[in-house]
């Protein structure tokens, strides 16, 4: 693991109207098994994407929604959720789906894998990364 | 240095299709390497070989196809995208029953891994898109 990349998935877009967001979803669940550093960001209209309880019955779009629940299971836990753009869309946290994982250092013991960050510490985030893919 | 380039947006609709292109070209140009070439969202629209735009503009298919042949360029569009938007070579096309392939010379399709190895094998991986 120790020469492993850091990737940063950034996710800006809403969940429907265009593929994005799906096909971003896809190249994080390939990419998991690629045994890298990821974290994946939300921001702009891309916090739409975590919001619960979506229903795209009416659009008549498959709801990809669910999928995110088994990032955790492919060892993606560092999402991280920019606290200014979910101001601007009236959301907050309680708004979102609970993203969880098992922590294997800490007993296998239930954590959250969303973190709300501020624009400034999304940009040191950024900086870190090897590989920025924006979606 | 050592590129991978990553196109995510189709030909003549966006400017980041021929951005792309001019990038790896001046790369390849200047000396440098390039490792890969991935095609994803709209971008493996770039790979059919039976678009037909006007004589008197550029065509960004062949284009590529000629910059491959000269320079050994690894031209990969997503298998994901591409059965999406029903770009094909002879073996999905069977595969997916379908009666006809339409991929240019030049590319190939391939798996979503080839991006994440493309990231993790160049120095830089550069994204034309929106």
């Amino acid at each position: 693991m120790s020469d492993a990349k850091r990737f940063l998935y950034v996710n800006r877009k809403a969940p429907y109207g265009t593929i994005y967001a799906l096909e971003s979803l896809e190249v994080v669940l390939i990419g998991a098994a690629f045994e890298q550093d990821v974290s994946l960001a939300f921001l702009d209209d891309g916090v739409f994407e975590l919001v619960k309880d979506q229903n795209t019955e009416e659009l008549g779009v498959k709801n990809f929604s669910p999928t995110y629940k088994a990032l955790g299971d492919y060892d993606v836990n560092k999402i991280y959720v920019e606290k200014e753009s979910l101001e601007a869309r009236g959301l907050t946290i309680d708004d979102l789906q609970h993203l969880t994982y098992e922590d294997e250092d800490d007993d296998w013991a239930e954590k959250d894998s969303i973190r709300v960050v501020t624009a400034a510490e999304l940009a040191e985030i950024m900086e870190a990364q090897d590989i920025v893919l924006s979606f | 240095m050592k590129f991978s380039v990553l196109v995510s947006e189709g030909p003549y609709t966006h400017e980041a299709a021929d951005t792309a292109y001019n990038f790896t070209k001046a790369a390849l140009d200047k000396g440098h390497e390039i490792f890969r070439v991935f095609f994803y969202h709209d971008g493996v629209n770039n790979g059919t070989r039976l678009a037909s735009p006007p004589q008197d503009d550029r065509n960004i298919t062949a284009r590529w196809t000629a910059l491959a042949k000269e320079h050994d360029l690894d031209l990969v569009l997503c298998v994901a995208a591409a059965q999406r938007r029903g770009i094909a070579d002879a073996d999905e096309a069977k595969r997916n029953g379908k009666d006809a392939d339409n991929i240019a010379e030049g590319f190939r399709i391939s798996g979503l891994g080839q991006l994440i190895e493309a990231g993790i094998e160049a120095d830089r991986l550069v994204t034309f898109g929106d």
